[in-house]
């Protein structure tokens, strides 16, 4: 506000003063809002999108902060773990949620609008997103893994990919893809760290009927399942794997298999969207998709997560804020989204209303393959044998970030044929133990 | 030793300087080209491309570039400033008026940079919340300043250690007090190491991302969280994060060569006697 330059009246001051006044009040009536988001296509356009919002809501302004996902891990974590409230809605995972939820650092997703219809939320999103039956984020876009392949090479070979594949059938044609088909038999994650290699290998765990401690807390790393599986996966990288895998995380492959280099990929379903985005893929016409393979067991054998909005404790603003979550996550702005950037692009797995729209069947052929994979996994029982904790790809205790890379590390090193498998788990099997007798859980 | 034996030696040095040069602007010039392709290409290795400005439309399309610039500007210019005005008296003291402890605490002070910023990290970000200074611009001065503050003190102190005692003395017993001999006879005298500090300093707070990325979220938000936000697990955006690389990296670039001489004529003073 500019101060007046000619000199002024007592009156014309008092008119002053009491506009001046006035104007400060409308606009601390007006409430910002806070966004701390991670740099994904969905959420770029949720940002552009949400101007429609805050027309909607003249009262409510946004404020957007995004960051890649680590660093908006390490930054939202310090904000709330020292009650900072720089944040009115946080992006926050299927991990964080429920280990936040217990610390008490989130309000609970209750007394939602009467519109908003939280049964067509998919079921196993809510879950991972709870904590003691309350739910504690809303999803805005859910993930599973899945198979890709390319469908050219596999007619070309005399191939034919089962909905459902297996592991050994998998191994089968990873060889003769590199041997006859002039590509890398599979692509998968060999990056270090939790949510890296440790999210596929995990899975692969599972369905081999592993896990990662017994009910005592007692880390199961050296066991049979554990060798077996990471066995399989190095050798199976090594011989029919692109060169440097140890180093190749979701993009790498992405790359890899969208310039057509790689004959299957297992990751994440929202891959799906970004082979079939001719723009983006040059196998757009060529990509095929199947279940992700199973082992002994289809328990565990393809991940959930979902990257959902949370509202922190520390805001000042949970009405504004619950709004907006609310907006950003209901069937409406899915509609608004496919109106700007077709239906292929809508956030997917959340809602099932999505899955029935005609639209979205025609223009997303690998549909009901996500909500299918999104559906059956269940983070509270994706183990055959019983395990003390959730999760299917993670370990639901604030510890899993620290000994997960570790392990996560041991055996990208095993990969990268540094050290032998058996000392890779050897050492990851320390790191878990000792992670867990610090923090009490072994009884 | 013989003419040709002399230009055979230059020679050498001349094509080992080139390639040392190439070897350090490669990454850079990796960038600027990355930064004309489309997502795709940016994955291949390619050189030959038809180069478009699809990335850097995208980026001024999703963020608000002045606004971090202005920021930065604002940061690196308040840092250069405070720390400088703090750093020539401190070295003044210790390069005329070293006391038993000079030493020590020249030491003392470089020891603060050992440590690991991520270190102090919850302390600092305590303090800054509750003096108000989380996401703004002062707060970021403040903790550059507190951060390059015994560099520009190492420095200055350097470079005042050159300045001849006896000329200091000569003027002090024509009767001129502190900050006449500061302002007439030392600042010029150092001038061209001061600048250098001074720019150095601008360089520095100008690239510093760990403190800006935790401090700040959307006002103070300097270029480095611009950058930062253009990095992603789960997708492509080496183009996108290469735009807003170069974006951020041009305004100091320009100032880095418009300055070459001066910085080198700076960081090499007294090195010859």
């Amino acid at each position: 506000m500019h101060q007046p330059t000619q000199p002024s009246s007592p009156l014309r001051r008092i008119v002053l003063a009491g506009s001046l006044a006035l104007a400060s009040l409308s606009a601390s009536a007006a409430t910002t809002l806070t966004i701390a988001a991670l740099n994904n296509p969905d959420m770029i356009e949720l940002k552009k999108l949400a101007p429609a919002f805050e027309q909607q809501n003249p009262d409510i302004k946004l404020n957007w902060v995004v960051l890649e996902e680590n660093v908006l891990r390490q930054r939202v974590t310090t904000d709330i773990a020292t009650n900072s409230g720089k944040f009115d809605v946080m992006m926050i995972g299927t991990y964080e949620a429920p280990i936040w939820a217990k610390k008490g650092w989130l309000y609970p997703m209750d007394k939602l609008s009467a519109d908003y219809d939280l049964n067509d939320v998919v079921k196993t999103a809510r879950d991972g997103l709870s904590y003691g039956g309350k739910l504690y984020a809303l999803p805005f876009y859910v993930e599973s893994s899945m198979t890709f392949y390319r469908k050219d090479l596999f007619s070309k070979l005399g191939l034919t990919m089962p909905e459902k594949p297996t592991y050994t059938q998998i191994a089968d044609y990873a060889k003769a893809l590199k041997e006859k088909g002039g590509v890398y038999g599979i692509c998968l994650r060999g990056k270090a760290g939790w949510g890296e290699n440790m999210a596929f290998l995990s899975t692969l765990i599972n369905t081999n009927g592993g896990r990662w401690f017994d009910e005592k807390w007692h880390p199961t790393i050296d066991s049979p399942e554990w060798k077996k599986s990471v066995g399989f996966y190095v050798d199976l990288l090594q011989k029919y794997g692109p060169p440097g895998a140890s180093t190749n995380g979701f993009n790498e492959n992405l790359t890899l298999f969208a310039s057509g280099k790689c004959g299957m990929w297992i990751d994440a379903t929202v891959a799906a969207g970004m082979l079939f985005n001719p723009k983006e893929s040059q196998v757009a016409d060529k990509v095929g998709f199947a279940m992700a393979p199973t082992g002994v067991t289809p328990k565990g054998s393809s991940w959930l997560w979902s990257w959902s909005l949370a509202i922190p404790k520390s805001s000042r603003q949970e009405a504004a804020a619950k709004q907006f979550v609310q907006w950003a996550t209901s069937k409406d702005y899915i509609k608004l989204v496919a109106k700007d950037l077709g239906w292929t692009s809508v956030p997917p797995g959340t809602r099932i209303s999505t899955y029935k729209q005609p639209e979205y069947q025609k223009a997303a052929p690998f549909a009901s393959f996500v909500l299918n994979a999104i559906q059956s996994a269940n983070p509270t029982d994706a183990t055959l044998k019983k395990v003390p904790y959730s999760g299917i790809q993670f370990v639901g205790i604030p510890e899993f970030q620290s000994f997960g890379t570790v392990v996560g590390q041991s055996i990208s090193g095993a990969l990268a044929g540094n050290t032998t498998v058996d000392a890779a788990l050897k050492a990851g099997q320390a790191a878990a133990n000792r992670a867990v007798v610090q923090g009490g859980y072994q009884k | 030793m013989s003419v040709a034996h002399s230009r055979l030696r230059y020679g050498i040095t001349t094509a080992v300087a080139w390639s040392l040069a190439i070897l350090v602007f490669f990454p850079i010039f990796w960038m600027m080209i990355t930064s004309f392709k489309t997502e795709e290409q940016a994955y291949q290795l390619s050189v030959i491309f038809q180069p478009t400005l699809q990335s850097f439309r995208e980026v001024f399309a999703r963020s608000d570039y002045l606004s971090f610039a202005g920021n930065s500007i604002a940061i690196s210019l308040g840092v250069t400033l405070l720390s400088l005005l703090l750093a020539i008296p401190a070295a003044y003291s210790m390069a005329f008026f070293p006391g038993p402890r000079t030493q020590k605490i020249l030491l003392w002070m470089m020891s603060t940079k050992m440590m690991p910023s991520v270190g102090v990290l919850l302390p600092v970000y305590l303090l800054w919340k509750n003096s108000g200074l989380l996401d703004t611009v002062s707060g970021l001065i403040i903790i550059y300043t507190l951060i390059n503050l015994p560099i520009a003190v190492w420095m200055a102190f350097t470079y005042f250690c050159e300045v001849p005692k006896e000329i200091l003395e000569a003027a002090r017993i024509d009767g001129a007090n502190t900050w006449q001999e500061i302002f007439h006879l030392l600042l010029p005298m150092s001038l061209p190491g001061l600048a250098s500090t001074g720019l150095l300093l601008l360089i520095l707070s100008w690239n510093e991302a760990f403190w800006s990325i935790n401090l700040s979220s959307s006002h103070a938000a300097p270029l480095t969280v611009f950058i930062a936000s253009y990095s992603s697990p789960e997708g492509l955006f080496w183009a996108k994060l290469s735009a807003a690389s170069l974006l951020a990296v041009a305004p100091i670039m320009v100032l880095g060569w418009l300055a070459q001489k001066q910085l080198v004529r700076g960081l090499t003073f007294g090195a010859v006697k």
